[in-house]
This record gives structure tokens, sequence and C-alpha cells, in this order.
């Protein structure tokens, strides 16, 4: 077997270039292995060499990142790799994306294998971990023998196109893929093993996994209820008639703003319901089952509360994906933001 | 469904009248019934109020 043609890609720290003074330093490529590329040299064993350690500043790729990895990926492509080695990142961050952004160009524009590691909470990894193999690593760079081998143990898999175990075995982030196995056990005697186990107070490991909710701080309210303004927010499927924005009786990815200016509750004849999750008879009935406009705009009167916001926004909560949930969400916060809002009502079915 | 409120991670919930009309009840009189959306929003507002640290559920009716 030929011996494979091997890049790695280091940070202006790693690279041995310079410390935060150095961040700003534009790609270079050096011939051989610099640094942490030594171990991936020596993990290598005699299957592959280093031919270029490729190495960039942090704050380079931060700040441009597009332009930066271009030129990263031109640099790379020169060196005729046969499988690129990012990192380890551990827990820096923008190290991090940016061996999670190399490693994904380099997949999708040079048709080559690409592995980087790093700690579980540097951002990259819920960035990247869908398009790269990210080896779980430490967050400091102690083990760095050790990691690095990994690292080239699971690249070496890729470029021989030799089958992957599953995360937990191979030791890199779930990817978000199903795959088909033929298990042993039916799905009863798997189901009451895995009971017997959690009876007995034995570790266990279930089949499905949970998606990860990060935990959000809770934010203070910053003003007085009286001084502050208040926006209402549903995910029940309130929809002016004829759903003007196209929201989606399930499974959405849109949601619409709808202005409630001048009005003192909502009529129920200019409204309709397109969630297809509840039976939605009654809040079509009277649209303040859902989305209370009626005794808000009391409170804002006797001024409990100082402000009601003058625009409802409404999505169907579904179906709905996380990642799609998320972005609504993240969209709606900046806009209430912008407008000034305090605090939010989120009324849900 | 509360608990996937918490499970979720939202961080003040106040409990609602129903799937079907979180903020109505079909039972009351109208009166009644707007009666029963005012609580449920002063109580969301007393939550806006009160710092949490955690996801915290603020009692019912």
């Amino acid at each position: 077997m030929k011996s494979l043609r091997v890049v790695c890609y280091l940070n202006q720290f790693f690279g041995q270039l310079g410390g935060e003074d150095k961040a700003g330093v534009g790609p270079q490529a050096v011939k051989g292995a610099v640094g942490p590329a030594r171990a991936v040299e020596q993990a290598l064993g005699g299957a592959g060499t280093v031919v270029a350690t490729v190495r960039c500043g942090d704050n380079y790729v931060a700040e441009q990142t597009d332009k930066a990895v271009a030129e990263l990926l031109a640099l790379v492509a020169a060196e005729r790799p046969d499988l690129v080695i990012a990192g380890p990142a551990f827990l820096a961050g923008r190290y991090g994306v940016a061996c999670g952004a190399l490693c994904a160009a380099v997949q999708a524009k040079l048709g080559i294998p690409a592995v980087t590691g790093m700690h579980g909470e540097n951002p990259g990894v819920d960035l990247y971990r869908r398009q790269v193999y990210i080896v779980e690593t430490g967050a400091e760079a102690g083990r760095m023998l050790a990691e690095v081998g990994r690292l080239v143990a699971l690249g070496l898999k890729l470029v021989r196109g030799e089958p992957l175990g599953t995360p937990a075995v191979e030791g890199y982030f779930a990817r978000g893929m199903t795959r088909h196995i033929v298990a042993e056990r039916n799905a009863a005697e798997r189901a009451v093993a895995m009971l017997s186990a959690k009876l007995a107070g034995r570790p266990f490991a279930s089949e499905v996994p949970l998606p990860d909710f990060p935990r959000i701080p809770a934010p203070r309210l910053l003003k007085t209820l009286e001084g502050a303004t208040i926006a209402l927010v549903t995910d029940g499927g309130l929809v002016p008639q004829g759903n003007p924005d196209g929201i989606e009786p399930l499974n959405a990815t849109r949601y619409g703003a709808y202005s409630i200016e001048g009005k003192a509750g909502l009529d129920a004849g200019q409204y309709d319901n397109v969630h297809r999750g509840y039976d939605t008879t009654y809040v079509k009935q009277d649209p303040h089952r859902l989305v209370p406009v009626d005794v808000a705009r009391e409170l804002e009167e006797q001024g409990a509360i100082g402000k009601l916001h003058e625009t409802v926004y409404s999505t169907t909560g579904v179906a709905t994906t996380l990642a799609h949930s998320a972005r609504m969400g993240r969209e709606i916060a900046e806009k209430l933001r912008q407008a000034g809002v305090d605090a939010v009502i989120l009324t849900s079915t | 469904m509360t608990p996937v409120a918490v499970m979720v991670g939202a961080n003040r919930i106040v409990p609602a009248a129903g799937i079907i009309h979180p903020l109505g009840n079909t039972e009351l009189s109208p009166d009644e019934e707007k009666a029963l959306r005012r609580r449920i929003v002063e109580k969301a507002l007393q939550a806006l109020r009160t710092e949490v640290v955690a996801p915290t559920v603020f009692g019912g009716e």
C-alpha cells in the first residue's frame, strides 16, 4: 500500500508562530510536521507521512471565515493529500470552529477525508459534528499523543474505506446518522434487560438519543412591570384569515408577525388557526383562548403593565424540528429586542 | 404539558387551562372564562417578576 500523504492544520499557537499576538497571521504552509503534527507523524507509523503543516492565526479565520477557509483550502490542495488532520483544538473555540470549517470544506471541495478533535463544549462541535468526524478530546493538550493517535486511527479507517463502529466505540461525536443493524435480541428483550439494569442500579444506555436542550440562564426582568413592554407570542397556530404567510400546519419553518395596533381584542372573524396538532375548534371560536389580547389590553389600560407590544408572533409548534424552533425563536427574540420589548408571554397548546 | 416545558428548559412556566383552549374554558360563562384568562395572565406576570435559576412551574389554580 502506498504511503499516504497527510496534511495537518494547526493554529498559530500549536503551529509555533506565537500566542495571541500572532492570532492575526494569515494562512501559510510549511513542509513536513510542526508541533502536534509530529505526533500525527508518529501515530501514522509506516502508513504515511505528514507532507505539510498548514497553519493560520485564530483571529484571521474567525474574522473572515469564508475567505480564510478558501485560502487554507488552496494550500491544502497544493499538497495533494490523502487525508487531512486538523487540530485537535481541545476547548479553544476559535480554533475549533476553524478546524470544523476547514474539514467540512476539504471533504466537500477536495473529496478527501478530514478528521478533527475537540472537547465537547467547543462551539465547533455543535457547528460541525453533522458534517465532520470530530473526535472527542479533553479540554487541554495534556494527553496530546494519545488523543492525536485516536484522530489518526479514525482518519486511516476513513481513507481505507473500512467500516466505522458507532460513535461511542470510535470516540467521535455522533453525526445524527441512522444506520440499520441486525440486533441479536428483539426490542422487548432489550427493553426488559434495560429495565432490569435500571432497577438493579446497573449502568445501561438508552438506544434512543435524547435531544440535547442547552440550559439557557433565566433572564431577570430589569424593569418593573408597570414600566415594561410585554409581547405575546404563541406556537398555537393563530393566523389571520387566509394564512398570508403560508405557515405550515405542522413541521413549521415559518412564523408570522401580526399587528394588534388599535385592537382591544381579536375578532374571531378575522382569524383562523392552521395548527394540526390539536382540535382548534374552540380557539377559532375565540382566539383569546390562545392569545390573551383582551386581558393584556385591560392590564395595559389599568397600568399593570407599561405597554402591550403591538405585534403578536405566531407559528405552529407541532412536529417542528428543534433546529427550526431554535432558529425561529432566535429571530423572533432578536426582533422583539430591537423593538424594545422587555418580556414575553408565550402561550402554548 | 408542563413536564415537557420543564424538560426543554423553559424557565418560567405557568400551567394553563388545557391543550385545546389554554387560556379559556368552554364550560364557563363568557365572564367567568375571561376572569380565568386574566388570572392565568396575572400569574404569568407574577412569574416574570420572580427571579428563577432553573425551570420553575408557578403553581396552578
